[in-house]
């Protein structure tokens, strides 16, 4: 039963240019592969570590402008931008989660939003870096050149949405790979019981630095992905909606699951996108709002363990 | 030299509205161990309500901050009932969420009521300054600062003499006891977000009229009021009456000194810098409970 689920929602998201007509839907997918690597990012931290981040925001924006600066000012190739975008975030997140992560609970949480405002800050009055409130416009497209072969441009947005998808597997194996690992174990263990874990030996610090490096890794690599997307970096980057975005989506979907997130992030950008018919910005803001409070308190597991909850019930009867 | 007073006694005048909202914010924290993040959402509501008697119901102006702070306490006290309780027992990090949530729609039910446009209090005081020998003041902000202390000091004594504050510290330093002794725990929560709410409300009540009103101002005064209670130590009442006055004195120096750009980051930086060298405050008696 979730075998053929799996296999015609692979089917669909594989297949999706040829029937999606309308660039803006394939807009809108676009974006729910970018939020699925950032949900994915954030729950490697509230699902497995248990520590929220409201910071991620500031990896998500420090990638985009890693690679929207080395390509503009420095004209680098994207794929060594991409690969800044992912490689100086994780080194903020290996920093920032040493001194981070000696704290828990809410001062964990006060310290990552601090940082994400001082660096968001730094984004609008650092003019001669950043060009301030008014970004970074022409951050150029993808490109694929293998040697004998035409050079392939990622510009049209159905190329674009394979790039993206190609990234959403991958984040989604790694994550899979890391949390069936020695390090996905101590960091449940951690979770689940700090004191005991650190009783047979499992070193909270090591392991909870190392999940925020590859997380903040993970959500500066989106960072990169939705500046050459967009082709442009502004300190909108930044903005708090993201983060609150990635913690609704991973919430919603299920923290401490695989395809929760991911389930998270599609259903949370396209459902705006089918209510914007209806309803303004600031009402759809009002019902995530509200939806993140009836989510908390109706399925406080959230979707994919409520639906497998569901359908072990309906297998048993 | 001057110009260190003014920037002194400008953060000195600022500061005691901070200790307002940090006090709520302590006091919701200490007692109900809930970090709320809609903290700063009361604190507009106070604002808007403060405006809305104003220009709406052309109400005076010193009835307004009153009403604007029976508002704040309403909402806080509806929301405690209807969101809080059933979740009592749930771990922080959940009611975290959930207040997060109330925090968004609270702001987007702003944003969709006034408009994203600012708009100004009027106030009965005159714009002209008073000259105190070397430095000057505007009157709006000499009677905040009034209000503003009277308002702390007032919570204190509420804390300190009443029965009602005295149920409120042993629920404090120990629930089930107090829950022995015949304190309604239920109450005390309820009455407690109630004023931690009004307080906000009354920053916000107090502050609107000196700033502008803008439905994303309570995002500042909630990160403001963290900084305020993290660094007089979270759960703590002095801590975060004297660590408002520090936080407006820090922001006027940085602002005058430094940057302007960089005004909000004092903030941020104190945050920072007050967590990674003595997470229990500045002020941290030797152990607390909460």
């Amino acid at each position: 039963m979730s075998r053929v689920a799996l296999g015609i929602a692979l089917a669909a998201a594989l297949t999706a240019p040829a029937w999606v007509w309308n660039p803006y839907h394939l807009h809108t997918l676009i974006m729910a592969g970018i939020f699925a690597v950032l949900a994915l990012s954030l729950n490697l931290l509230l699902g497995y570590t248990g520590q929220l981040s409201l910071g991620h925001a500031a990896f998500f924006g420090m990638g985009a402008y890693a690679t929207g600066l080395l390509t503009v000012k420095l004209e680098w190739s994207p794929w060594i931008g991409l690969l800044a975008a992912t490689v100086l975030p994780a080194a903020a997140g290996y920093v920032i989660g040493r001194l981070a992560l000696k704290l828990r609970g809410a001062y964990f949480v006060l310290l990552t939003i601090s940082f994400a405002g001082c660096v968001s800050l730094v984004s609008v009055n650092w003019m001669d870096l950043t060009n301030g409130p008014l970004g970074i416009p022409g951050v150029p497209p993808v490109e694929i050149a293998l040697p004998g072969l035409p050079v392939l441009s990622l510009r049209s947005k159905a190329a674009y949405y394979y790039l993206v998808l190609a990234a959403v597997a991958l984040s989604y194996l790694m994550c899979r790979a890391l949390v069936r690992s020695r390090v996905g174990r101590a960091l449940v263990a951690l979770r689940e019981n700090e004191t005991l874990a650190a009783s047979v030996g499992i070193d909270a610090t090591h392991y909870l630095v190392l999940a925020a490096l590859i997380s903040a890794g993970m959500a500066g690599f989106a960072g990169g992905l939705y500046a050459h997307y967009t082709r442009f970096v502004s300190p909108e980057v930044f903005l708090f909606t993201y983060t609150v975005t990635m913690v609704i989506m991973v919430v919603a979907g299920g923290k401490g699951t695989l395809a929760g997130p991911v389930v998270g992030a599609v259903l949370f950008t396209v459902l705006p996108e089918a209510l914007r018919a209806a309803a303004s910005w600031q009402w759809q803001m009002l019902l995530y709002g509200i939806l993140l409070i009836a989510v908390l308190f109706f399925m406080p597991e959230g979707i994919v363990p409520s639906l497998r909850a569901a359908q072990r019930r309906w297998r048993t009867s | 030299m001057d110009q260190l007073l003014q920037h002194l006694l400008n953060g000195l005048l600022l500061g005691a509205t901070y200790s307002l909202l940090g006090i709520g914010l302590t006091l919701v924290f200490g007692l109900m161990n809930v970090v709320n993040f809609a903290h700063g959402e009361f604190y507009t509501l106070g604002a808007y309500a403060t405006f809305a008697a104003l220009v709406l119901a052309s109400v005076n102006f010193f009835l307004a901050i009153p009403l604007a702070i029976a508002v704040g306490a309403g909402a806080g006290a509806v929301c405690e009932r209807c969101l809080l309780r059933p979740l009592r027992g749930q771990s922080i990090d959940t009611v975290m969420l959930v207040m997060i949530g109330v925090w968004i729609a609270m702001q987007n039910a702003e944003l969709l009521g006034w408009g994203g446009v600012a708009k100004s209090v009027p106030t009965p005081f005159p714009t002209r300054p008073v000259v105190l020998g070397a430095v000057s003041v505007a009157p709006l902000r000499i009677f905040v600062f009034l209000v503003s202390g009277a308002l702390v000091l007032a919570a204190h004594l509420l804390l300190a003499r009443t029965k009602l504050g005295r149920a409120m510290r042993a629920t404090f330093q120990d629930r089930e006891t107090a829950a022995l002794m015949g304190v309604s725990i239920e109450r005390i929560h309820t009455v407690t977000f109630a004023f931690g709410a009004g307080l906000a409300a009354a920053a916000g009540a107090l502050l609107g009229p000196v700033f502008l009103l803008y439905p994303s101002m309570g995002d500042l005064a909630s990160l403001k009021a963290f900084s305020v209670v993290i660094l007089g130590g979270l759960g703590n009442f002095a801590g975060a009456a004297i660590g408002g006055l520090v936080r407006g004195v820090a922001e006027e120096l940085g602002a005058g000194y430094v940057s302007s750009g960089y005004r909000d980051a004092v903030g941020f930086l104190m945050i920072v810098a007050v967590l990674l060298l003595r997470p229990s405050g500045l002020f941290a008696r030797a152990e607390r409970v909460g």
